[in-house]
């Protein structure tokens, strides 16, 4: 028989997330601190008028773009949050989940050849979206010593004349770094000479600590070059209702817009008759679950000093990123015997990119009395580690 | 940062004071003299606990009961409240607007219990003008908590 497989996905490597929820599915008693979505229930409003809309009978699609009412409130949103105007017909368009938003984005932009500048430690899907469109992609590893920002060095040093799109994944999982406004002034100076575009990921956008999250798309020259990818699912809690959109320039959206139609028909209705009150009546949910997560990165900082984990201050989304380098273990073998060991899960650094080695991503998605009985069992695991040593 | 320890203990007074301090952002020490002030002031009446007796299997009985009376001149309500609050039945009573004046929560053993209390002390008072009796069935939801068992974190444990 022939092999029915293509090429180009048989050569994509599954992600490393995969393997220790493997192992762990297997054991009892085991906590886990490795998810990366939210652990609050969505906001009863919102889940009441997603019902509401069912018993209504709201069950058809949408317009392929969205409801118009949910792109009018996404628009206000930007706006309120983050200093961005967009126009709701022509500028955005609400997708499945923020995901869905990339790939479409990458496929509306790129040819064959096309180089795609993609910031490592980052989340996994945007190489493989990269490959599937047919874009080359060239990897950026962030350091540790500048926070897992990306600099304007940095990324000028990546860039040759087959570079089409720079990847800007901030706040950033796995390692919570943020991109202050000074840092994104100074990447904006590099895109605009190099004649760049830019595909913002901002996801995490309302999960950040220090300051208010600033968007790439509102320093001047850059609304024009940039596609913002955002969702409800971190913001609102509302990974389950796979919803998200995509805002960028008519020219762009127009044909992300033909991709979504054939390939998707519209996002989820009822997720975007609950989006929509999110957007009108979801500021509170949103600070309130800020402040706990504050809490949290907080209390896991304190914890990593105390152990001796040395550890940058992350200052958005609900990651940080310790570094394990002392121990003389590759973060998959710290991460696979502190699972079999004391039955914590976390996700070992090179999950995001090879740069990621050394490091571990956790997640403080889960309630400080889950946090504490982790981390004393951490704390454990490093003690017996350094009387070994 | 009163406010803060306050809405902080209100919902969980067992919260130990390490996260009390960290979530109020001050020191140990500071959310202890607070609470202490607090204490003496009467701010903070009481600790009390949040019980489902019906999983308990205790027989328990409270009655909601609408109280209208007369106030008494020079004294208002004040006076007629106290004399029904100094019953050690009565769990809680507050002064209401709207068609009566009391809502008092009487708490029993038993219907009876409860029902002797409304005919043999509460209606007979000289200011009680008439009582309504509605006894709870069940308790779905109280003080901001739901009593049902709270549902499994269903997420998965990696992604």
């Amino acid at each position: 028989m022939r092999n029915p497989l293509s090429k180009t996905i048989v050569e994509i490597k599954p992600s490393g997330i995969r393997k220790f929820f493997d192992i762990a599915s297997e054991m009892d008693d085991v906590i886990s601190l490795g998810v990366g979505e939210p652990d609050f229930d969505t906001p009863w409003h919102i889940r009441d008028e997603g019902i509401y809309s069912l018993e209504k009978g709201k069950t058809s699609y949408t317009s392929n773009a969205g409801l118009k009412e949910l792109k009018e409130e996404i628009v206000k949103f930007l706006e309120r949050r983050y200093d961005l105007s967009y126009d709701p017909i022509r500028e955005t368009i609400v997708t499945v989940g923020g995901s869905e938003a990339i790939d479409i984005a990458m496929r509306a932009m790129l040819d064959p050849g096309d180089e795609v500048l993609i910031p490592q430690p980052s989340y996994v899907s945007y190489e493989p979206c990269c490959i599937l469109a047919n874009g080359t992609p060239v990897i950026i590893e962030l350091k540790a010593e500048n926070e897992f920002r990306l600099t304007a060095a940095e990324l000028e040093a990546a860039i040759t004349p087959k570079t089409k799109l720079l990847v800007l994944p901030f706040p950033n999982n796995p390692t919570g770094a943020v991109m202050e406004r000074k840092d994104l002034e100074a990447i904006a100076e590099v895109i605009e000479k190099y004649d760049l575009y830019v595909l913002s990921d901002e996801i995490y956008s309302e999960l950040t600590y220090l300051d208010r999250h600033v968007s790439i798309a509102s320093l001047p020259g850059m609304k024009e070059r940039t596609i913002l990818i955002n969702g409800f699912s971190k913001s609102h809690s509302m990974t389950g209702w796979r919803l998200g959109y995509a805002c960028g320039p008519e020219l762009i959206i127009k044909q992300m817009l033909k991709i979504h139609q054939f390939a998707i028909m519209c996002a989820p209705t009822t997720s975007q008759y609950a989006a929509v009150e999110a957007m009108r009546n979801g500021d509170e949910d949103v600070a309130k679950m800020r402040e706990e997560y504050d809490v949290r990165r907080k209390y896991l900082l304190r914890r990593f000093k105390n152990m001796g984990l040395e550890c940058f201050e992350p200052f958005g989304a609900f990651y940080v990123f310790p570094c394990i380098k002392p121990f003389g273990m590759t973060s998959d073998e710290f991460a696979t015997e502190l699972l079999k060991k004391k039955k914590v899960c976390v996700v070992p650094g090179t999950a995001f990119g090879d740069c990621g080695e050394g490091f571990l991503r956790i997640s403080y998605a889960y309630s400080l009395e889950n946090l504490k009985i982790a981390l004393d069992r951490m704390e454990e695991f490093v003690k017996e580690l350094n009387e070994k040593r | 940062m009163r406010d803060k320890i306050l809405t902080l203990i209100e919902k969980n007074s067992r919260i130990d004071i390490a996260e009390l301090a960290m979530r109020a952002g001050c020191d140990e020490a500071e959310v202890l003299n607070e609470l202490e002030a607090m204490e003496q002031e009467r701010i903070i009446c009481g600790y009390h606990t949040l019980i489902d007796w019906d999983k308990v299997g205790v027989e328990k009985a409270t009655a909601l009961i609408e109280v209208r009376v007369t106030p008494q001149r020079g004294m208002g309500f004040d006076k007629v409240a106290e004399r029904i609050y100094n019953y050690p039945e009565v769990s809680s009573i507050y002064l209401i607007s709207g068609g009566f004046d009391f809502m008092v929560i009487i708490e029993g053993k038993t219907l009876r219990e409860v029902a002797q209390f409304v005919s043999e002390k509460l209606a007979p008072m000289d200011t009680v003008l008439s009582t309504k009796t509605n006894f709870i069935l069940k308790k779905y939801k109280d003080y901001g908590t739901i009593l049902a068992k709270p549902g499994k974190d269903e997420r998965e444990l990696v992604n």
